[in-house]
């Protein structure tokens, strides 16, 4: 436009050249008025990328299959209510997916996202290589939210600065049933823990849980993954008569508790046990961040969001990756700002709450920035319970008695 | 003849005076999907009315002929009348509709409907919907302003709360509260907006003039942690100098001086304290517990609990009859 005005200019001689001039300056003025304003009413956009795994989980029922968006679809919906937010702010949220092979290094994939503008990373992946996308974003002040991994090593002595965990920990589960089943006063457990690593450590989160609460485990039996097909045509007649025999001879107990992450015998357990015991953990009355049946404190509307989108029910890694999304939205609404370091520094702040349909605010713990949670106990069909529960108490928070606590942590943030 | 004279005399002031404050409230029983009737001078409830499934929102029409309750799960609002204490009618809400307030004129219903992050705007006596404005995720709170002219939604996910003009019927403003806001009210005089946050556990006072949050009430009851205090419903009095809010699993409600903003006393009710009502005379403040399933009924002056009424499961919302 400018151009234009000082061509017309030349074009009628020098006597009207400062009259030209004159109006070239209006319009110049006009028209940086005018960008300026353009550029307000354009929206920012915030940027969030997810990794997630590319294999899909195994389960022993069908029912348990995990979705192929599983979690994803929590970032979408998040960024649904993020973006009708944001129309009132001038606020906007976009989404990146990319999926990595298990065991393959996430890091370029990380550079390769953080190149595309994207600060904001929620990721669904294993421990170790959650810790590889964290120092891979390091130099670049990425922030990672933690969805999946469930590991206490990744809040205590692997924690990261760079790391916001909405996932629960192992310990937050096991003392969220834990809490329940001494509520009941079903003290005397009978642990049968799996082959694999995860089961390992899922029984010492129950181990731990046992002693903090005042439980006894009666003994421990392990339950060998042989190997083998989950779906045949003739496999329930031969477990009918396996799960008895493993259950026999047991002490006198109140409930089976399970460890079994790797979904080998667990879901086996319920009805065909040798005593007639409720079974938790991995099966039965399982502790969770979420589930399609939890209704309470408005979570209906959520559930109803969701299913409307997706055309299923939400899970609890759909939860978890939810949550992360929306905290970046809060975050960028409360701070007006779409500013990496100025969000997540709110985020760790004192300011911050969450509002996720729990009955209460979930907050972070400052110390490892695990996000509290009270933990649901699903029994596959209705919520039983909900931990913590009354009468543990805390000092500064109930949500506190749910995972290893500040004063025991082993995280230095670095 | 004299004595009987006297005798009138003596007894007119006591007939009249019982006449006034014979007021009905009426309390919606989320689970139970019924409306208790309670006599205030009886404290007794004098009926029960069934209505659709999980009925929470709940308000008398100005000409007092009808109660109105929103219906949730049935996706509707239905008319009882006062009279019969029938369901004689339904209003066309969105979906989910949870609470509502009607326009001075009585007119006008303004709905919330908490599924499509619309407010529904009602014509009550052609029992037609004549308008939509689009708000934030999950609308719930309704206040309107004294002359009718703004109207303020909610929205408990997006966390603000927008200021509607009803006019225009479009969003003039909108204000950042704390997290999960659920319900709106004005001072009579227009000056003043509450705004209750039920998770972020504040009251923000805003200016409706400026669109500013003035000032941010807290809550501290001694040995309660602070993740129970959960504010909800809120009732001023019509002098604008005393304002409660109940607090949900605190159990209590909060008394607040109205101009200073400060927490005067805190009065144990039932279990998870929902909304309230005054009666008209501003006597009494009556407030619906849920958890413990009764009504409890606050003595305005003495600013005392001094009964409390057993109703239908969950009572959610009181209205009460202006005569």
């Amino acid at each position: 436009m400018l151009k234009k005005y000082d061509v017309a200019a030349k074009y009628r001689g020098a006597n009207t050249w400062s009259s030209a001039l004159i109006r070239a300056v209006i319009t110049g003025t006009l028209v940086l008025i005018l960008t300026a304003m353009l550029a307000r009413s354009e929206p920012v956009t915030i940027k969030i990328g997810y990794i997630g795994a590319a294999e899909r989980k195994t389960a022993i029922s069908l029912v348990d299959l995990p979705p192929d968006n599983d979690g994803v679809a929590g970032v979408r919906l998040a960024l649904d209510d993020n973006n009708t937010t944001g129309k009132f702010l001038n606020q906007q949220f976009s989404l990146e997916e990319m999926r990595v092979k298990n065991g393959t290094d996430p890091t370029n994939m990380v550079l390769q996202l953080a190149d595309h503008g994207i600060s904001f990373f929620i990721v669904d992946l294993p421990a170790e290589m959650l810790l590889k996308a964290a120092e891979a974003g390091r130099q670049r002040d990425l922030v990672f939210f933690n969805v999946g991994a469930i590991d206490d090593r990744l809040r205590e002595e692997n924690c990261r600065a760079n790391v916001i965990h909405t996932a629960p920990t192992r310990s937050m589960l096991a003392d969220g049933l834990a809490q329940y089943l001494v509520f009941k006063r079903w003290q005397q457990w009978l642990l049968v823990v799996g082959s694999h690593e995860a089961d390992k450590l899922f029984a010492d989160a129950l181990r731990r849980a046992a002693r903090r609460f005042g439980a006894k485990i009666v003994q421990q039996r392990v339950f060998e993954d042989t190997g083998g097909a989950r779906r045949t045509d003739s496999g329930l007649v031969q477990i009918q008569r396996q799960i008895p025999l493993f259950t026999q001879g047991a002490p006198a107990h109140d409930v089976l508790v399970a460890a079994d992450e790797s979904e080998v015998f667990a879901s086996y357990l319920p009805y065909r046990t040798r005593d007639p015991r409720p079974v938790a953990g991995s099966a039965g009355l399982i502790p969770k961040s979420w589930d399609a049946a939890h209704d309470q404190w408005g979570a209906n509307q959520l559930q109803n969001r969701f299913m409307q989108l997706f055309s299923r029910r939400m899970t609890a890694l759909d939860m978890q990756a939810w949550s992360a999304a929306r905290m970046i939205g809060e975050a960028a609404a409360r701070v007006a700002s779409s500013d990496p370091q100025m969000i997540f520094t709110y985020l760790k702040g004192p300011e911050f709450a969450l509002a996720a349909f729990k009955g209460q605010k979930l907050t972070l713990r400052d110390w490892n920035l695990q996000l509290r949670q009270p933990i649901l106990l699903a029994d596959g069909r209705t919520i039983v319970s909900v931990s913590p529960q009354e009468g543990f108490l805390h000092q500064f928070s109930e949500l506190d008695t749910l995972g290893i606590d500040r004063p025991e942590t082993k995280c230095l943030l670095k | 003849m004299w004595r009987y004279i006297i005798l009138l005399w003596i007894c007119l002031p006591v007939v009249l005076a019982s006449e006034a404050k014979a007021y009905k409230a009426y309390v919606s029983n989320e689970k139970s999907n019924t409306i208790s009737v309670i006599d205030t001078t009886e404290r007794k409830v004098v009926g029960t009315i069934k209505v659709g499934q999980r009925p929470r929102g709940i308000a008398l029409t100005k000409d007092q002929k009808y109660v109105l309750v929103a219906v949730g799960d049935d996706d509707t609002i239905q008319m009882i009348d006062t009279a019969a204490h029938k369901i004689v009618d339904t209003l066309p809400s969105g979906p989910d509709p949870e609470l509502f307030t009607d326009d001075p004129s009585g007119r006008i219903l303004y709905v919330a409907n908490e599924n499509d992050n619309t407010v529904t705007i009602i014509d009550i006596e052609r029992r037609a919907r004549i308008g939509d404005v689009e708000v934030g995720v999950e609308p719930e709170g309704m206040g309107l302003s004294p002359d009718g002219k703004i109207l303020v939604n909610t929205s408990e996910t997006t966390n603000m709360a927008h200021f509607i003009d009803t006019a225009t019927r479009q969003i003039v403003a909108n204000i950042l509260v704390d997290a999960r806001p659920r319900f709106a009210q004005f001072k009579d005089d227009g000056s003043e907006l509450w705004v209750s946050s039920e998770i972020g556990g504040t009251v923000s006072i805003i200016d409706p003039i400026k669109h500013l949050v003035k000032h941010k009430i807290n809550f501290t009851v001694p040995g309660m942690r602070q993740e129970a205090i959960q504010p909800v419903g809120i009732a001023i009095t019509h002098d604008g100098k005393t304002g409660f809010v109940a607090l949900g699993p605190a159990n209590r409600i909060a008394v607040i001086d109205a101009t200073t903003h400060q927490v005067q006393k805190f009065l144990l009710v039932g279990q998870r304290v929902w909304h309230m009502a005054f009666t008209p005379d501003e006597k009494y403040l009556l407030t619906t517990n849920g958890v413990s399933n009764d009504v409890s009924v606050i003595d305005v002056s003495a600013l005392k609990v001094i009964d409390t009424i057993q109703v239908g499961e969950l009572p959610w919302g009181i209205a009460i009859s202006q005569r």
